[in-house]
C-alpha cells in the first residue's frame, strides 16, 4: 500500500539459512570418515552429525555411498572382508570402531530394517521374540508376551496380527512383513533404527504405513533412512545429506533442500537434471 | 532425460502462458491510460471487452501449474518457479481489473467537459506501466536485482498519487461544479498507485524465485 515506508529490499526471513527444527543432542557423530572396498574408496572424508529423536535421510544416485555409510552405524560392513575404515564414528559420544568396542551390544542400540523384508520362517510371535530370547532380555513368558505386544503396537502391526501370533510370518502381506521386520528390531529397544530402502519394494498402500510408522518412531527413536523415492524423503524426514560419488555434497533442514539447497549439485539432482 | 524434458517443456509453457497474461495486463493499462488522455471512449470499451481473454489465461495459467504439482512434483528452483507464477497470476489478473476500472472511468470522463489536462496522472500511468513492463522483464531473465530496482520506483508513484488527491481536493473545494469529474480522476490516480502496489508483489515473486529469499512485507 502507499503508506508502506521505502523498500530496505533487506530479506529478514530468508529459507537459505532457514532450519526449522528446534536443537537437539547429537545422537550419532561422524568425522572424517574414510570408507575402503580394497582398493576402491566408497566414502570419502565425510563428516556429519545426527541429531536424536529425528529422521535422517541419505539420497543420492546409486553408487554414492549412502548405503555404504549406512552399514557403518553398526559395524554391518565388518562382515564384508577386504573392507578397511578410517576417522571415527560415535554414538552418544562413544566410539563404535574403538578397540574393545562391543559389537553385539552396538547391534542391540543400532537397529536395522532391510530393503526386503526378511521375516524368518517362525511364526509371527516368534520373529518378535527372537532377539529377546536370545539375547535373554526378559525374565519370564509373561514379560516375553507384554514385549512382543508391545513392539508390535509400535510398529502398528498389532492390531492387524494379534488373532495369528502364531500363523506363519510368511503368511502376511509384503507391508506386513516389512512391518512385522521393524517390530522384531524394536522389540530388542533400540535407540537407533537404520533403514534401507523400507518400502522400496511394497505398494503405494503399505508405503504410506511404512512412511507413517516412520513420523511416530521419531518420537522416541533416531532413524536413519536410505532411499531412492526423493518424495519419499521429503515426506518423512527432518533432516537429509545429499551423497554424491562417496562424498557428502550437502545435508541441511529436508525443507531446504527441498526448496532451495544450498549446492547446485543437489539443486541439479532433485529436479531431475543430473548429469 | 526423457522425464527432465517434458518437465522443461511444461515449465516453458507456463512461463509463456504467464507472459502473455502479463503482456495483456501491460495492455490494458497503456490502452486505459490512452482512452483518458485522447477521450477515446470505443478503444475504453475495447479494453472491457478484452478483460474476458485476461480472465481465462489465468485460468490456463492455473490449470497447467495444477498439471506441473501433480504430474511433475517440481522441486528447489523448479517448485519456487511455479509457486511465483501461480501467485503472480491472479496479481496481473488484478492489475488488467484496474485497467478495466481506469476504462471505465474514462468512459464517464469523456461524455463530460475535459478538465485540465493532469499530466500527473498521464505520468503516473506512465510508471505504471514502465514498472509493470520491468517486473515482466525481471521475471523472464530470473533477475532479482532488476526486480528490486523496480521495487524502488513505487514511490515515485506514490508521490505522485499523494500530489495529485490534494490537488483534487482542493479544486473540488474551489471548484464544487467539478467535484464529480475529480472524484473520478481521484478513483483513476488510485487504481494507478495499487497497481504500482501489484507490481511490486510480482518483483517480491521473482525475488523468491531467484534467490529464495522472501522479502515480502519487509520492505
Amino acid at each position: 500500500m502507499m503508506s508502506t515506508p521505502t523498500p530496505t529490499l533487506k530479506p529478514q526471513f530468508d529459507v537459505r539459512s532457514h532450519v526449522s527444527q528446534a536443537p537437539r543432542a547429537t545422537k550419532i557423530d561422524v568425522r572424517g570418515l574414510n570408507f575402503y572396498y580394497g582398493r576402491s574408496q566408497a566414502l570419502k572424508d565425510i563428516s556429519i552429525t545426527i541429531p536424536e529423536r529425528m529422521v535422517m535421510a541419505f539420497i543420492g544416485p546409486s553408487g554414492c555411498g549412502k548405503t555404504t555409510l549406512l552399514r557403518t552405524l553398526n559395524r554391518m560392513n565388518d562382515v564384508i572382508p577386504h573392507t578397511r575404515l578410517e576417522g571415527s564414528i560415535a554414538i552418544d559420544g562413544e566410539n563404535i570402531y574403538a578397540v574393545g568396542a562391543d559389537v553385539v551390544e552396538l547391534r542391540r542400540k543400532v537397529g536395522m530394517v532391510f530393503q526386503k523384508s526378511n521375516p524368518f520362517p517362525k511364526s509371527v510371535f516368534d520373529n518378535v521374540a527372537y532377539g529377546l530370547k536370545i539375547n535373554r532380555l526378559t525374565s519370564n513368558k509373561h514379560e516375553l508376551e507384554d514385549r512382543v505386544e508391545a513392539a508390535l503396537k509400535d510398529a502398528a502391526l498389532w492390531e492387524e496380527v494379534k488373532d495369528r501370533l502364531k500363523s506363519s510370518a510368511l503368511s502376511l502381506s509384503g507391508g506386513q512383513q516389512q512391518r512385522l521386520c521393524i517390530a522384531r528390531a524394536l522389540a530388542i529397544r533400540p535407540e537407533v533404527i537404520l533403514m534401507d530402502e523400507p518400502a522400496s519394494a511394497l505398494d503405494p498402500i503399505a508405503t504410506t504405513k511404512i512412511e507413517e510408522l516412520i513420523v511416530d518412531l521419531k518420537l522416541k527413536y533416531t532413524i536413519v533412512i536410505v532411499t531412492h523415492n526423493m518424495q519419499q524423503a521429503a515426506r518423512v524426514s527432518d533432516l537429509t545429506a545429499f551423497f554424491l560419488m562417496g562424498k557428502l555434497i550437502e545435508v541441511n533442514s529436508t525443507e531446504k533442500i527441498f526448496t532451495a539447497p544450498d549446492e547446485k549439485l543437489t539443486e541439479d539432482y532433485i529436479t531431475g537434471r543430473f548429469g | 532425460m526423457e522425464i527432465h524434458r517434458h518437465l522443461d517443456e511444461d515449465l516453458d509453457t507456463l512461463r509463456d502462458t504467464v507472459l502473455r497474461l502479463g503482456g495483456e495486463a501491460e495492455t490494458a493499462i497503456r490502452r486505459a491510460m490512452h482512452s483518458l488522455s485522447e477521450r477515446d471512449s470505443a478503444e475504453a470499451r475495447d479494453v472491457l471487452e478484452h478483460d474476458d481473454a485476461i480472465d481465462q489465461l489465468e485460468v490456463e495459467v492455473d490449470r497447467r501449474a495444477v498439471d506441473i504439482f501433480a504430474l511433475r512434483q517440481p522441486a528447489a528452483r523448479d517448485l519456487r518457479f511455479v509457486m511465483s507464477v501461480t501467485k503472480m497470476a491472479p496479481v496481473l489478473e488484478r492489475i488488467a481489473d484496474h485497467a478495466c476500472n481506469i476504462a471505465r472511468a474514462a468512459i464517464d470522463l469523456n461524455s463530460e467537459p475535459e478538465l485540465q489536462n493532469h499530466m500527473r496522472i498521464r505520468r503516473m500511468g506512465e510508471i505504471a506501466s514502465s514498472m509493470l513492463a520491468g517486473a515482466l522483464d525481471a521475471f523472464t531473465k530470473r533477475d532479482a536485482i532488476a526486480a528490486r530496482e523496480v521495487i524502488k520506483r513505487d514511490s515515485e508513484i506514490n508521490d505522485l498519487y499523494n500530489g495529485i488527491f490534494h490537488e483534487l481536493i482542493e479544486m473540488m473545494v474551489k471548484e464544487p461544479s467539478t467535484a464529480t469529474r475529480d472524484a473520478r480522476l481521484l478513483f483513476v490516480a488510485k487504481h494507478l498507485e495499487r497497481i504500482g502496489d501489484y507490481v511490486t508483489d510480482i518483483c517480491e515473486l521473482t525475488v523468491y524465485m531467484a534467490e529464495a529469499a522472501v522479502i515480502k512485507h519487509k520492505h
